[in-house]
């Protein structure tokens, strides 16, 4: 068997026995759900559910659980087999460090992709059969895959950060910050400047610094396709000169792509 | 004469200020069985890590079946080397069938020969069963499964013995003998000195990164001039009174002879009728092993 596919079968299977696949599926599919339902309440009227009020609550949600989550999942997966010394026999096998990598990154992204095509796709299955909202499918769609995206980009970052520290509990404490860099501070400090120091940012300005954060990246993909009544915030000023969306899924990947490669790099030089 | 499997010229490994290897030399033929011994930290792990591959010398040259085990030519080789690391704890969740059909996936092994070695390590009972409920002992015996897959033609082992109960080590010395034999090559670094004997070849004591001592263990316990201890039991004293013997008197039955003057000694031993019990013994691997590392550095300072 190809090398690649073990190490991801081995991945998923890891995934499927530590009941992670099953509880983020789980945790997904609660929170769309239970948004599709109630997302209304939140907003103050009671009625059916509008499409565009149910996207723009659940990415705002996600744009915190789902980086976390893929954290979670893998800042153990290069210094946890370090620390076990399996990764120092691995380096014995005939397998590359890139295979090694790759094998994890598509085992483990196979978890975060099934886990949002369910959880997320269930919400969008009981939307389309409950209500009789047109453009279901089409804007879930949309959000499953910059969801999947965004999993798969955090998944390489919590990679670059297990390669970089040679101990598990640090490991856990970079992803943390980085987790609260990309999903709070960045924000925070993007409206400071926009408040605070007048015409520093223009608004094209702002949407290419938003071009650096692969969260705020997931949030202008989805906000921009609803209609922005449903949207405030930085990104209410952002959304109205936004890129095209596929510009911006184009963005994502290179966030999915460029960690893993420095990860490569590093892992290359790393010594055992 | 045929190639050597394994070959270190000269090999220093250094790591910022410390030597951890300094002007190693060795050659492993096939089919030979090497001990390698030395205290904690003196340089085994480094230098099993250098015939792996996964980390390069300093200086010196190393070549394993023929090629720099770091060059991309070694990559194919790998598949004809097992390795057992020191410490390794497997992943918890999958059971041990699991983790070790994984490790013959990435050795392309094919599937019969993963219940066969778990079958010889004496897993069967607990192949379905999480590695996070094997006892030390059993994560021993897996982690030995995964070095013999796919018949490897060197093997290397780091503390092979530990955790293991008496009948398994004898049980694994016997496999490593079943490997010897059909030629493959074996290097093993073990504390556990005694049962180690009868199945080294060679044995190479390290200190602090060099080299003390090499070679058969007849050409280490005369390199060693370590004394035959003979004890005769029922004399009475008699040795006492024995001009020739009395010189190499310890206790009143004990006896420390040179090498050379074992059979001597025991033709003279048996003509005193009164002897009832004669026990002969040459130093062992441990006594050996504690002269090199007590006595200072002779090889340094032959050297400077």
């Amino acid at each position: 068997m190809n090398p690649v596919l073990a190490v991801a079968l081995k991945e998923f299977q890891d995934g499927l026995r530590n009941r992670w696949l099953v509880s983020i599926t789980c945790i997904f599919a609660l929170l769309s759900l239970g948004l599709s339902y109630y997302g209304t309440v939140a907003s103050g009227h009671i009625g059916p559910p509008s499409l565009s009020s149910t996207i723009a609550s659940l990415s705002s949600l996600s744009v915190f659980i789902i980086p976390l989550i893929a954290l979670l999942l893998c800042y153990d997966s290069f210094v946890g087999e370090q620390e076990s010394g399996t990764l120092l026999l691995l380096m014995t096998y005939p397998i590359s460090h890139f295979q090694l990598l790759f094998g994890k990154f598509l085992g483990q992204g196979c978890i975060i992709t099934l886990a949002t095509t369910l959880g997320f796709g269930s919400a969008a299955v009981m939307l389309s059969v409950t209500s009789n909202i047109v453009g279901v499918m089409p804007s879930f769609g949309l959000f499953i895959l910059t969801s999947t995206l965004l999993g798969l980009c955090f998944i390489s970052l919590a990679y670059l950060i297990s390669l970089l520290v040679n101990e598990k509990s640090k490991a856990a404490g970079v992803s943390l910050i980085l987790w609260l860099f990309f999903v709070i501070i960045f924000d925070l400090v993007l409206l400071g400047v926009l408040v605070g120091g007048d015409e520093i940012l223009t608004q094209h300005g702002l949407v290419q610094m938003m071009m650096f954060n692969p969260a705020d990246l997931f949030r202008l993909v989805n906000l921009s396709s609803l209609s922005t009544s449903d949207v405030n915030g930085v990104l209410a000023v952002a959304i109205n000169s936004s890129y095209s969306t596929s510009t911006l899924l184009v963005a994502m990947v290179a966030w999915v792509i460029s960690p893993l490669l420095l990860a490569l790099v590093i892992f290359r030089k790393k010594t055992l | 004469m045929s190639q050597p499997i394994v070959l270190l010229e000269n090999i220093t490994k250094q790591y910022k200020q410390l030597h951890a290897l300094d002007c190693i030399d060795l050659s492993l033929n096939s089919g030979e069985v090497l001990g390698l011994f030395g205290h904690n930290g003196a340089g085994k792990t480094t230098m099993m890590k250098l015939i792996l591959g996964v980390i390069s010398a300093t200086s010196g040259n190393l070549s394993v079946f023929g090629v720099n085990p770091t060059d991309r030519q070694a990559w194919h080789s790998r598949r004809q080397i097992g390795y057992l690391p020191e410490n390794v704890s497997f992943y918890d969740q999958l059971t041990g069938l699991e983790v070790l059909t994984y490790f013959a996936r990435l050795k392309s092994v094919p599937k019969a020969q993963v219940h066969a070695l778990l079958e010889q390590v004496g897993l069967m009972h607990a192949v379905h069963r999480q590695v996070k409920t094997y006892s030390k002992g059993m994560r021993q015996r897996l982690g030995l499964a995964q070095a013999f897959l796919g018949e490897p033609k060197l093997l290397l082992l780091d503390e092979p013995t530990v955790g293991l109960d008496p009948i398994a080590t004898q049980e694994f010395y016997a496999s490593v003998d079943n490997l010897k034999n059909s030629g493959a090559s074996v290097i093993l670094c073990s504390h556990v000195l005694p049962g180690v004997e009868q199945h080294i070849d060679r044995a190479l004591i390290l200190s602090k990164g060099k080299s003390i001592a090499t070679g058969s263990l007849n050409e280490l316990r005369q390199q060693a001039q370590l004394p035959v201890v003979i004890k005769a039991h029922g004399l009475n004293g008699a040795l006492a009174k024995n001009q020739a013997l009395s010189g190499f008197m310890v206790k009143a039955n004990q006896l420390h002879i040179p090498e050379d003057m074992k059979l001597a000694t025991i033709r003279e031993l048996l003509r005193y009728d009164a002897l009832s019990d004669l026990q002969v013994e040459a130093a062992n691997l441990e006594q050996i092993y504690q002269h090199f590392l007590n006595t200072p550095n002779p090889k340094s300072e032959v050297n400077s």
